[in-house]
Parts: structure tokens; sequence; C-alpha cells
């Protein structure tokens, strides 16, 4: 581990049409490091990995996010991506006439285009794809077929880290990626995670539930609890949660 | 009274030529034509069915017609060298309104058929059996189409034969004067008879006024099988009505798909008349409108016999301040239990000052059916749209992206693969603002030459 710092949130607030969800969220990430992102329902784990990614439909009031060097709250959602910024989406979004291939086709050269570099060969292009699918064993089926369209749970879960394979960035995002997940379909997604780190990028895990972190081992772990982070510690946290449940955190919280 | 009288003007100076250069079949329907347009006006917004297009405005200029048959020279095999890659096609052409068929273009052709012009003395027994038979002259339109009309093209295919390659038609536009143009197809497939056709309109140039009125009329024997693919790639100075009238006898199949890529102020048609039982109707359409263009469909299946099937789906993207309008109906009578009949319109408003008109409609004389319509009407999904930017695509491009998915089931109701494909490049180009004229089609591959 260094102390390159990949992500710096300060006093982050947040919300949807004028109702705040996050008040106030600090958080640094440096390189090398997996994060973990746990609580309660409806405590703004999803709206931080929204706003992160540049989501429209928030809108931050207050606070800076500083992305290696960059201001990240000035990108658009595309050069968020472009600099390293990758969100797994909870839910990830059917598509219906926009096959894969065109889907990840656009995105890889919209990405070289942003660092001058010219579009890729037809031949380059189906070589990465091929290599990238086989880390989550994704099924070359899916490559003719629309975007997630009438794939299953797993099949859109892997399809959403083998978009991370593809892109290649420095931070993801995984919005509880476990969800929906069968134990095989966990394992296959979790493992690409893993071949997926490297010392120089990070990962923040955003999960109700310990079982996903017994696969993708967290260095810090982080309860989100009416839009603040109120408690940080190391992997013993999660296992505490699991074990404890949520009340005696929001308890102290709610007793301050 | 309205603009249908300086056509009566014409018609009664000119009759005698008009009847010089048509055949008698198409003669023999004039006077009847005159009796039934006289003293009435043609379609305006007043009349139900046309609120959203005025006829009788597309009619109002005074365009010219070509009633003396004056050749306009057009050098069609240098500016059309029209090929769909991994599609041969039988092509022949209709210049203004007149039928124009390339040397060796029917090679090949099946003994029998025929594709020629309503006057070709081999067209003519077929064209005194069904010409003006199909169509319903109760539109003032089709009436005066009638009455001026002075070539058009008959499709034969006899019975039993099935074409094996489509035949193509490439409707083209070119005049030093704006223009008006009567056109007519003829369209019979007899008992067991295949084919599928593709008709392309074009302008020749987009700085002269265009009056397209096309009457197409359709009769489907026994078992036949027919597709008609009109892809419309014209200018923003053409207006176009054209009224496509079809019967179905028993176990025939039809699909017809109409494409609006790039117009003016366009009405299409579509009138089927389903007669004999376990009949399939298709009927298709995508529009996709810009600046100030005008797009109206109009649809009408009339299921009179048991145990048939329709379909139907039109789209419709409109962008800045374009206009669109989509009116549906499906009529099931007492003679036709089993009916199952669908209709469909779904359409995407890509700017704040685009409007959409729609009025899909349901009449059902009938206990034993199974019927539905649905019309929707709304902007990019906005979800899907942040899904995209997040992996890096911009947001102009994940919206183009957004609309030609739109349009994707449309494209795959087409029966033909090289012609989706080719589509469905041509449906890209469209939405990238690459506007086609005709010299460079995508349809008209000019890589090809």
């Amino acid at each position: 581990m260094n102390d390159n710092i990949l992500l710096e949130v300060k006093n982050l607030h947040a919300g949807i049409d004028g109702k705040e969800i996050l008040k106030g969220i600090n958080l640094t990430i440096r390189q090398g490091e997996v994060h973990a992102i746990m609580g309660p329902n409806g405590s703004g784990k999803s709206t931080l990995s929204s706003v992160l990614a540049g989501n429209p439909t928030f809108t931050v009031t207050e606070g800076e996010v500083d992305f290696h060097g960059k201001n990240l709250l000035d990108l658009s959602p595309e050069d968020r991506s472009h600099e390293g910024l990758f969100l797994s989406f909870q839910y990830p979004v059917e598509i219906p006439g926009v096959s894969m291939v065109n889907f990840m086709r656009a995105a890889v050269n919209e990405k070289r285009k942003y660092f001058n570099q010219p579009a890729l060969s037809a031949s380059d292009f189906l070589k990465l794809m091929r290599q990238k699918r086989a880390i989550v064993e994704l099924d070359n089926k899916l490559a003719s077929r629309s975007v997630n369209e009438g794939f299953s749970g797993g099949e859109k879960k892997r399809n959403e880290i083998f978009q991370m394979a593809v892109l290649e960035p420095c931070l993801s995002i995984l919005d509880e990626t476990d969800s929906g997940l069968d134990i095989d379909a966990l394992r296959v997604v979790a493992g690409g995670v893993n071949k997926l780190k490297t010392q120089d990028n990070a990962t923040i895990v955003i999960t109700h539930y310990q079982r996903l972190l017994d696969y993708i081992k967290p260095d810090f772990v982080h309860v989100l609890y009416k839009g603040r982070i109120v408690r940080t510690g190391g992997p013993e946290l999660a296992l505490e949660l699991e074990e404890k449940g949520y009340d005696w955190i929001k308890q102290e919280v709610d007793n301050l | 009274m309205g603009s249908i009288n300086q056509y009566i003007e014409l018609y009664n100076e000119n009759h005698q030529a008009i009847a010089r250069h048509s055949s008698a079949a198409l003669n023999a329907r004039r006077e009847k034509a005159l009796s039934l347009i006289d003293g009435k006006q043609l379609p305006h917004r007043g009349v139900e069915g046309f609120e959203k297009t005025s006829i009788e405005e597309m009619f109002a200029p005074d365009f010219g017609v070509n009633v003396n048959r004056m050749n306009i020279p057009v050098n069609v095999a240098a500016s059309f060298k029209c090929d769909v890659p991994n599609m041969s096609t039988w092509m022949s052409y209709i210049v203004n309104d007149m039928f124009h068929v390339p040397a060796n273009a029917r090679n090949n052709m099946p003994s029998g058929v025929i594709v020629d012009s309503l006057n070709s003395p081999q067209s003519q027994n077929i064209v005194a059996q069904y010409y003006g038979t199909i169509a319903n002259n109760a539109d003032p339109a089709v009436a005066l189409n009638t009455l001026l009309v002075q070539d058009g093209v008959l499709v034969y295919i006899p019975r039993g034969v099935k074409l094996e390659k489509p035949l193509q038609l490439v409707n083209i536009f070119s005049s030093p004067i704006d223009l008006m143009a009567m056109r007519r197809l003829l369209i019979v497939v007899e008992e067991n008879a295949e084919a599928q056709l593709l008709i392309c309109d074009h302008t020749q140039d987009s700085e002269h006024n265009y009056l397209s009125s096309q009457v197409i009329e359709v009769y489907m024997g026994k078992n036949a099988r027919f597709d008609l693919y009109d892809i419309e790639e014209s200018s923003k100075k053409t207006a176009r009505y054209s009224r496509l009238f079809a019967r179905q006898e028993s176990g025939s199949n039809l699909l017809v798909n109409g494409m609006t890529l790039v117009c003016g102020n366009t009405r299409n048609s579509y009138d089927i008349d389903v007669v004999g039982d376990n009949c399939e109707t298709m009927l298709a359409g995508m529009a996709i409108g810009s600046g100030n263009q005008h797009a109206d469909n109009s649809s009408n299946v009339n299921h009179r016999a048991a145990h048939c099937r329709s379909s139907q789906l039109f789209k419709y993207v409109l962008d800045d301040q374009s206009t669109g309008a989509f009116e549906g109906s499906i009529l099931v009578s007492p003679d036709a239990p089993y009916t199952e009949a669908y209709q469909s319109n779904r359409n995407m408003l890509a700017s704040q000052q685009a409007r959409m008109h729609t009025k899909p409609q349901l009449e059902i004389y009938n206990d034993e059916v199974k019927c539905s319509h649905g019309a929707t009407t709304g902007q990019l999904d906005a979800s899907a749209l942040f899904y995209m930017r997040s992996r890096g695509i911009s947001e102009k491009e994940a919206r183009l992206m957004l609309m030609q998915a739109f349009m994707a089931d449309v494209i795959e109701t087409v029966r033909m693969e090289g012609l989706r494909d080719r589509l469905r490049h041509l449906v890209e180009k469209r939405f990238y603002g690459q506007q086609t004229l005709c010299a460079d089609c995508g349809i008209s591959c000019h890589d090809n030459k």
C-alpha cells in the first residue's frame, strides 16, 4: 500500500428534488485499497455512488471531490469514465436495440479519442472482447444481443464486471453487485473483481451483507447512516455488523 | 371551391392529349372519375382523418403537370447505379411520371411475369381486369389520380411463380421546374405466387417543389405472398400523398413496410381489405423527422373473413420542429370470427418543439376476437442515457444510438436480410445528419460503381 490518494471526498452534500440525502460525506481512498461501504436501507449508499458517477438526477449542494488531481464534480459522466471512474450498477439498464458489441465499441473508442488515440481496428477490438470475456466467463452469445436485454440477474452482473475489465478503471464502485446473485455467480463475479485488482487501482464495494466481503476482502469498512459515515473500521467491523445488525449503531448515532 | 378545379380545368383543356398517351384501360376510368370529383373538395383539416394533414393545401400550388409527355432528359444510368450489396434486384424506374426499364433489366425473369408500363400491349389484359377495381375513389384525390394519370407500372406475378430475387422500383423526381407527378402502380400476385418489391422515392435536386400523388393497388390471390418496402428519401420541398389499397384472398400473406427517412410533407395511407380467411397482414412503418418535416401515416385494416391475423407497428422519432401524425384503425366485421388484430404506435420526441398526434382505433363487431391497440409518446430513456454516458459514451452519441435503437424492431419486420442490413445503415446515416440525396443514397450504393 502506498500513500497516493486517488479520491478525496470532503463534506459532500447532495440530494434530489430539494431533499438532502448526503449530509457531509468525508472519504479518502488511496491506490491499492478496497473500501466497503455498508449501512441500512435508505442511508444514502446508492446516492453516493450515483453522485460520484455524475448521475444528473442528483444535485450536489456542497463539498468537494478530488479525483487524482481533477475536480470530479466539474466533469461530465463520460469524462469521469475516461478519467478512470467506473460504476457497476445495482440495476444494470436494459437497452433494447443497442447490441453489446456496438455499445462496447463506442465506449472503447470514445475513451481512445479522449486520449488522442486512434480507434481500435475491428480485429483488435474483437480480440480485446474475447480476452476480457474470459475473466467473468461471459458467454459469447451475449455479444450479439441487446445490452442487458433478457439477461439473467447473474449475466447482468457479470456483464458489469466485463465492462469494468474492458475499461480498466483506476477506481471502481460496485453498487450492491451481490444483489440477485446465487453463490456460484457471486464467486465468478467476485473472482473477476479480484483478478482486476492491482496495486494502482482501488475499489469501493457497497453492500448490505458480509457475504460478498468473504470474497472481496476490504481494507476498510465504513458505515453510512442518515447521509453520513458514522463509523470506520477494519474488516472486523463487517463481521460485527453481520452478528449484531445495525441497530446498535443507529442507537449510538441517534442518541448523540 | 378548392384547388381541385385547377386540375379539372387542366383535364378539360388537355383530355385529348392525355387520352392519346394512355391505354384504353386507363382512359376507360376517366369519365367516372370526373363525375366523382365534380363539385368535391380534396380532404382538408376539417375532414375526419385529415386533421393534421391537408391534402387541399398540398395540391393548392400551381404545379406543372407533364400532360404533353415532354421528355425531361435524365441520365438514369449515370445517376442511379442502384444496387443493394448482397442483394441483386430486377430494377426499373419511374422518372417523374414515366416508366423506364433499363436494357437487360428483365434478364432471367420467369416467363409470364410482367413488370411493365400500364400502357404496354402485354399489360392490357391484366390492366383491364384489375385496374381501378381495388382503389377507393371516394377520396377525391384518388379519383383525381385516376383522371389525370398517363403512365404507371404493372407488376404481374402469374399463378405459382415465386420470384427468387426482389423487384425494385426507383421513383425519381427530376425537373427544371416545379412539378407534380401522378404515379400509379398495379400489383397482381396470383394464387400461390410470391414476390418482393422495394420502392425508393428520390428527388434529384432539393431546389424544386415536387408533389407526388401515388395510388398503389395490390391484388393477392389465394396463398399468395407479397412484401412491399417503400422507402422515402426525398427532399424538404417534396410533398407526397400516397394511398395503398390491398385486397387479400384466403391464405395470403402481405407485408407492407413504409419508411419515411427524408421528406417534406408526407401522408401515407394503407387500406387493407382482408376478404379471405386465414390471411396474415403485417403493416409496419417508421418516420424520422427533423427540421420542419411532417409525416402522417394512416392505416385501415378491414377484417371481413375468419381466422385472419394482422399486426401493425408504426414508430416515429421526431426532432427539431418536426411533426408527426398517426391514425390507425382496425375494423372487425361480424363475418370475421377468430380474428387476431394488433396495433402499436410508439413515438419518441427528441426535442421540446417536436409534436406527435396519434389516434389508435378499434371497431369490433364480433365477440370471438383477440385485439389490442396502444400508443405511447415519450422521450429518450434517461436511465439508459446515463448508463451509456457512465461508460464513456458522449451524450450526443448516446442519444443517436438510442434513437437508432428505437427503430430496430421496425427494421426487424423486413423479411430480406440484405435489406435489413442496408436499412440499419440508412437509418444510422439519417440520424447522423448525413442527408442522402439520390446521387449517394445508401440503397443506390455509389461505392459499387
